[in-house]
């Protein structure tokens, strides 16, 4: 059972992690308090590989990476959203953290589907009402960094020109 | 040829380059504050590389400085460790990341500045590329000196007319944002142009750049002009010659038109960027607090601003009035002229510089239920401390007014009483 996590559009940065907890870098201590002022079930109830559905714009706000390293920490398997804000796609990408544009997924699961999710072919199967939806296949470059596991490993055993070599 | 940030992009990577490529860059400088450093340096030592021109790096303390608590100390202590043991050049703790940036003279117009804050965007206001990134990527630049960045469609933000008095940059801004809405340009560049721009003194097109981040945008910029090259000669140690250079020919993927003189004094209200009306709308909702500081509107001319609307006269009693002057610099002219004193007179908290309240660590924080007016860029829910505060942007003269009255209050009334 991978359970989704449905969020609104436009979620902000303090919305997933308030900038009063960012004092750590810690992924399992900001993961206690990940969306504790929008859903603060979410933190006491996620399962690892659980999944985050949220809306256009998703992680809009400030720079933080402590937003997705919060919902790193907390083991979900992966975000789809229709779009992502600017520094937030990167920062995911950049620390590994899966990822998926699909609309019609998010138009589709409601909170709690049992959501399995192929993140090497993007393909999105909801287990609860047998529906089928393939996400947007996403950038070479950003596919390098995904599959290194972040930016960091993907340095230890290339030169950062190899990204668009 | 092309939009802005084609031709600081082609000008960087040697050859034209087009919206929809992705280029692999050299930036000038790497800029990252104590909220964001520490994580630029665990990915750093994870790297296990060496840092490629120490010159390039430029590291503040500014979001929770002087340290409100144990943990911020451990922050700032980790990033001195860092600046002395990598001896590097470039480290300032007496003001607001950006307003120093500017101040120190790291930004120049074609110049590509990454920050690990989401309003290094500000540098736009000078011709430079400026852009947000989080912490690892700052990391790699230290290592890399290189960043990779896609070529963003333009949206051009044409600027006609003349404000009505006692409306200023940041009301012209909160429109905008009101208009084109959070995801309004969302990977985008945002030029902003036309005669209004090309009028306006630099403390006023900061603000514009600035809050490009609200409406979602990449980068956003203004073309660097006479206006440009004279703030960079006069009012920063950056080594010229510069040069004035715009959009040639470009192609963009839409303009919108806005002419300024009908816009009143605006104000984003709880809890978004976008929720903008006119101050008419929400005239004479209480405050609890009024804040003056941040990236956005701190600067001299701001203060100067507050100080002569509040010259002789006492805040709301029931009011906290704090001001933060967003740098050092800022400060000490503030103080020559006489201004910290008339705010202090008037009742008024003066803190040291830095971003203050803005974030909710320090400075001014929030109890539930209360409601403050800033002149801050942003008013997401517990930005300045419980989430059951709530938080309203404008400008300064509108902060002024309402420090006045404990109420949110027109400040062209007593614009034009000030003045006369």
């Amino acid at each position: 059972m991978s359970k989704a996590w449905t969020f609104g559009e436009n979620l902000n940065t303090d919305e997933i992690i308030p900038g009063r907890f960012n004092i750590t870098i810690d992924p399992l201590e900001l993961a206690k308090n990940v969306f504790c002022e929008i859903k603060p079930e979410y933190a006491k109830n996620v399962q690892p590989g659980d999944v985050i559905v949220g809306g256009q714009n998703f992680g809009c706000g400030s720079s933080r990476e402590h937003a997705p390293i919060a919902i790193k920490g907390s083991q979900a398997k992966c975000i789809i959203a229709p779009s992502y804000a600017r520094i937030f796609f990167r920062n995911a990408i950049n620390i590994g953290l899966p990822i998926l544009e699909c609309p019609e997924a998010v138009a589709d699961i409601t909170e709690g589907d049992d959501v399995d999710v192929n993140l090497a072919t993007g393909e999105i199967f909801n287990r609860t009402n047998r529906h089928q939806y393939q996400a947007r296949a996403l950038p070479d470059f950003v596919l390098k960094i995904a599959e290194a596991g972040g930016i960091v490993n993907f340095l230890k055993t290339h030169d950062i020109q190899d990204l668009l070599a | 040829m092309g939009t802005l940030i084609e031709e600081i992009f082609s000008r960087k990577a040697g050859r034209p380059v087009q919206a929809g490529e992705i280029l692999l860059l050299d930036v000038d400088y790497i800029m990252s504050h104590d909220n964001t450093t520490p994580l630029a340096i665990k990915a750093f030592r994870e790297i296990g590389k060496p840092i490629l021109d120490k010159n390039r790096i430029v590291l503040h303390l500014d979001h929770a400085y002087p340290a409100p608590n144990v943990l911020a100390a451990e922050n700032h202590k980790k990033i001195i460790e860092f600046v002395g043991e990598q001896e590097l050049a470039h480290f300032f703790k007496q003001g607001v990341c950006h307003q120093v940036m500017i101040e120190e003279g790291f930004i120049t117009p074609g110049a590509i500045v990454i920050g690990a804050d989401s309003h290094s965007n500000t540098y736009g206001a000078l011709g430079a590329f400026g852009a947000g990134l989080g912490s690892t990527e700052i990391g790699v630049a230290w290592v890399t000196g290189k960043c990779w960045f896609k070529v963003p469609e333009t949206i051009r933000i044409k600027l006609t007319g003349k404000t009505q008095y006692g409306v200023y940059a940041k009301d012209v801004m909160l429109y905008i944002a009101g208009m084109m809405g959070m995801d309004g340009g969302t990977y985008r560049s945002v030029e902003f142009g036309g005669e209004y721009i090309e009028r306006l003194p630099m403390h006023e097109r900061i603000v514009f750049p600035n809050m490009s981040t609200e409406i979602g945008a990449k980068c956003g910029l203004i073309a660097a002009d006479e206006v440009t090259i004279n703030f960079l000669e006069t009012a920063t140690p950056a080594k010229g010659p510069f040069e004035a250079f715009g959009p040639v020919n470009p192609r963009y993927e839409r303009v919108v038109e806005i002419d300024v003189s009908t816009i009143t004094p605006q104000i984003a209200c709880h809890p978004d960027v976008d929720n903008v009306k006119p101050l008419e709308q929400v005239e004479g909702l209480s405050v609890q607090e009024v804040y003056i500081g941040t990236c956005t509107n701190a600067r001299y001319e701001d203060i100067e601003i507050v100080a002569n609307m509040l010259k002789g006269k006492k805040v709301n009693p029931l009011t906290r009035v704090i001001v933060t002057p967003a740098s050092a610099q800022i400060y000490k002219k503030a103080m020559n002229n006489g201004l910290i004193e008339i705010l202090m007179d008037a009742g008024c908290t003066v803190t040291g510089t830095g971003c203050g309240a803005c974030i909710g660590r320090h400075g001014g924080i929030l109890a539930a239920g209360e409601r403050a007016l800033t002149t801050m860029n942003r008013n997401f829910i517990g930005r300045m401390g419980s989430p059951l505060s709530e938080v309203y942007l404008a400008s300064p003269a509108t902060a002024a007014a309402t420090a006045l009255t404990g109420r949110i209050t027109d400040p062209r009334g007593l614009l034009e009483i000030t003045n006369k």
